[in-house]
């Protein structure tokens, strides 16, 4: 009886058991992968070597061959070298263009909800014209149209003498430092200690006893004495540094090439435009129950903004403004169009060098993927942050 | 049916706020005067605006737009021999029509849903269409104001007309016609393509202009869909390899700039073929598109995937359905429709990325400025600004009203509400 009510199982025919058809299926995914790269692999170890070129990456080690344009990199140096300076130029892009895009985004955003008409509705137009634009565009445009058009050299526009503009280069206020600048910053640092343990003391004595902390004043006091004091004892190590025209070089402050500030206006004024939408949309995202309810605590508009809908908002919009940060980062290599010296075009002449191209696009791909997932490590940790400070 | 109609169910008028109507007087002291602070700010801004504007606007005027008159068409078809001119003309009218005769189809569709359903659905009235195609009646406009010929103006009118009649045509198709309704497009696509290379034509490798760009966004996500389902799919494989596979692919092209493809197809694609399979260079830009694409598809893909319900695949088995016939009657249909929007995002990402090309040294529309600008006759002249603007102008009408679109068939699937 119960052989008939639990009968032996019966196994499928072998092409329609599911354990065979998945171990079938991999393997064949597998094969038909390794079948397409092994012919690939076979006909670049051809190619390369029906045109002389080296399979290897000894090449790295071989003069670059290549100019770079305001740096002192001498043709016969490596191509490892060469990498190198692509590598911090794309960085210098990086560092100076994302604190830039982030303020100038969140500001439009805000300001796209703006009460004031007027406020709204240009910072709507701001948005809605840069987003729409390819990014390539606005660096022909930004540099070609505007900083191509720039008076040359020797009519060199300085505005207040705090800055000196031509088609060429672009220079700006900066610090020089001198003897003692080390010992300056250790005393800031100490200064910046202090200000932390006063937030904390301010902080704890609000929770204990009520009475308003107002931490920013009294850390920002600190640190504000700590820097001036710091700044008299040892000599007063750092000093503003002018840019002047001195004949056909400019003298003092930071300088930059045209090229440099073009690829950064540009694509800082098209990546804002994305940040705006993100701020703007996130703010949105606060239901409107937590204003009605700050409203009926009877919390100040600026308190409301301030402790009930940013900190919400920002929950929302941190995640995809560093996916900004990483188009931001990839969309740096459009600089190659307009001849600034980052990784992309330093690869490219060195391509046009003779040197092996495959190789040298697959170390392009590789550094822009240790950028893409360091700013995916980032964005990762910076989630599980925000999922331990949200509801749960 | 999960998401629901895709009429556009109005709410009650009943539930709204009343509708106050301002006088001038008021609507300007609420908005603009409403407290000092905001009075200060209008004053000063208002200013500062006024003085940019009247300085672009006065740019712009005075400029000397003869560069666009002389390059009109170069802007527009590239180096296509004007001999055969007719040949993208016809291509544009096939276009049109498929275009209407899809948009008709799709009305009645969301009617007779509309009846099924009993909400409201209320027919784009002439005005709603001027509404939604603005600027690229204004875009139309500003391009036939440079022609010098009447024959533009006439080939124009003959293009929106035939895509207002295979917009009447698309709505008297038989209910029974709606199932192959997707294949309008491909073929009206196909046919396109046809009529510019088939027959003498131009090989696709030498189209330049606008219609490299209109081509390679068109082409990059026709090819790169299949692609990307794939991938899409893959990921979601409970098989490890596939699985490990599709994510190796996607993380990495996502991980790396449309440029570094680019370069590799121009540059590496060489030496990964042997010589009598290597493409010529659009199509060699074409495979890096289509690649990039592909993984960028497979995740918004994946997030529709993701969006339908396991009880709906779970029905489907219980029902009887085959893995095959779950994936393609149940589980894709509902995904891939709460995708469009999406969709259309990477579509107008893609149309500003064919720029790109310019960069590898193919000439599409941003090159042809760069070019103009290089003509003996506008060299050195600074009338970059002119051609850019006149190249932005095309850019911006097209993604702005994509974008624009995609936010009406998003409020429509109710995709994103809260």
């Amino acid at each position: 009886m119960t052989a008939t009510l639990h009968p032996m199982p019966v196994r499928p025919p072998f092409w329609r058991d599911l354990r065979v058809i998945r171990v079938v299926t991999q393997l064949a995914a597998v094969v038909v992968v390794g079948l397409v790269v092994a012919w690939l692999w076979n006909n670049l170890t051809t190619n390369l070597e029906a045109r002389g070129l080296p399979m290897g990456f000894e090449f790295l080690d071989g003069p670059a061959g290549v100019n770079i344009a305001d740096n002192e990199f001498r043709p016969s140096q490596p191509v490892r070298d060469a990498l190198f300076v692509g590598i911090k130029n794309t960085l210098a892009l990086v560092v100076a263009g994302i604190p830039l895009l982030t303020v100038i985004g969140i500001v439009v955003g805000v300001s796209r909800l703006s009460a004031n008409w007027l406020v709204a509705k240009s910072a709507a137009v701001f948005v809605e014209l840069l987003r729409n634009l390819p990014p390539l565009l606005i660096i022909f445009f930004v540099f070609n149209a505007v900083i191509l058009e720039l008076p040359g050299l020797s009519e060199s526009w300085s505005p207040f003498g705090l800055l000196v503009i031509n088609n060429r280069r672009i220079s700006v206020l900066g610090f020089t430092a001198s003897v003692g600048v080390g010992w300056f910053w250790v005393l800031v640092l100490v200064g910046l200690l202090i200000a932390f343990v006063v937030w904390r003391w301010r902080t704890r004595r609000f929770d204990d006893t009520g009475e308003p902390h107002h931490r920013v004043l009294w850390a920002g006091g600190v640190l504000l004495v700590a820097v001036v004091v710091a700044y008299m004892l040892t000599g007063r190590p750092v000093r503003i540094s002018l840019p002047a025209l001195e004949g056909r070089r400019i003298e003092g402050g930071y300088s930059g090439l045209g090229a440099y500030f073009g690829v950064l206006a540009a694509l800082v004024l098209y990546t804002s435009s994305h940040i705006a939408e993100i701020v703007r949309g996130s703010i949105q995202a606060v239901s409107q129950g937590q204003v009605e309810a700050a409203d009926a605590l009877s919390l100040s508009p600026f308190q409301r903004l301030r402790f009930v809908v940013l900190p919400q908002a920002f929950r929302i919009a941190i995640p995809p403004i560093i996916n900004q940060y990483l188009n931001y980062t990839k969309n740096t290599s459009l600089a190659i169009a307009i001849g600034y010296a980052e990784i992309t075009r330093i690869v490219n002449q060195a391509i046009g060098n003779a040197n092996p191209a495959p190789q040298m696009i697959l170390i392009l791909m590789l550094i822009y993927l240790v950028f893409s997932l360091t700013i995916s490590a980032v964005s990762n940790v910076v989630n599980r942050r925000l999922r331990i400070v949200g509801r749960t | 049916m999960i998401g629901g109609p895709t009429a556009v169910a109005t709410p009650e008028t009943s539930e709204r706020p009343p509708e106050t109507k301002l006088t001038p007087g008021e609507w300007v002291r609420k908005n603009l005067f409403s407290t000092p602070l905001n009075s200060l700010v209008s004053i000063l801004f208002g200013a500062g605006l006024l003085y940019l504007l009247v300085g672009v606007v006065g740019f712009f005027i005075t400029a000397d737009y003869q560069i666009i008159r002389v390059n009109l068409a170069n802007f527009v078809v590239g180096r296509f021999p004007r001999d055969q001119l007719w040949r993208p003309v016809f291509a544009t009218g096939i276009l049109s029509v498929a275009v209407g005769l899809t948009a008709g189809g799709l009305t009645i569709r969301a009617e007779a849903l509309a009846r099924e359903t009993g909400s409201t659905f209320r027919r784009s009235t002439p005005g709603d269409w001027m509404r939604r195609f603005w600027p690229l009646l204004l875009m139309i406009a500003v391009m036939l104001a440079f022609t010098t010929t009447v024959t533009p103006t006439l080939v124009s009118l003959g293009v929106i007309g035939s895509g207002v009649v295979g917009n009447y045509l698309g709505r008297l198709l038989p209910a029974g016609a709606r199932r192959w309704g997707w294949s309008i497009p491909l073929l009206g696509l196909a046919v396109a393509y046809l009529a510019l290379s088939g027959f003498g034509g131009l090989d696709w490798n030498q189209w330049s202009g606008l219609h490299l760009n209109l081509f390679l966004t068109v082409a990059g996500i026709v090819f790169a869909f299949p692609l990307g389902l794939a991938l899409a799919l893959g990921r979601r494989s409970t098989l490890p390899t596939v699985r490990a596979i599709s994510v190796t692919y996607i993380e990495f092209i996502r991980g790396v700039p449309l440029i570094t493809l680019l370069f590799m197809a121009i540059f590496a694609l060489g030496f990964l073929l042997p010589e009598e399979l290597r493409p010529g260079n659009v199509t060699r830009a074409l495979i890096a598109i289509t690649m990039f694409e592909a993984a960028y598809i497979a995740e918004i893909v994946r997030g529709g995937l993701q969006g339908v319900p396991s009880g709906q695949v779970e029905a489907a088995q219980a029902v009887g359905l085959t893995p095959w016939k779950t994936m393609r009657l149940v589980v894709l249909p509902q995904a891939l429709r709460h995708t469009i929007p999406a969709m259309v995002g990477q579509f107008i990402s893609l149309f500003k990325d064919t720029t790109l090309v310019t960069i590898v040294g193919l000439t599409d529309l941003l090159r042809v400025s760069n070019q103009a600008n290089a003509q003996p006759d506008f060299l050195g002249q600074g009338l970059h600004f002119v051609t850019l603007a006149f190249v932005g102008l095309i850019f911006w009408v097209g993604s702005y009203t994509m974008s624009r679109e995609a936010r009406r068939i998003e409020r429509r699937l109710g995709v994103g509400e809260r």
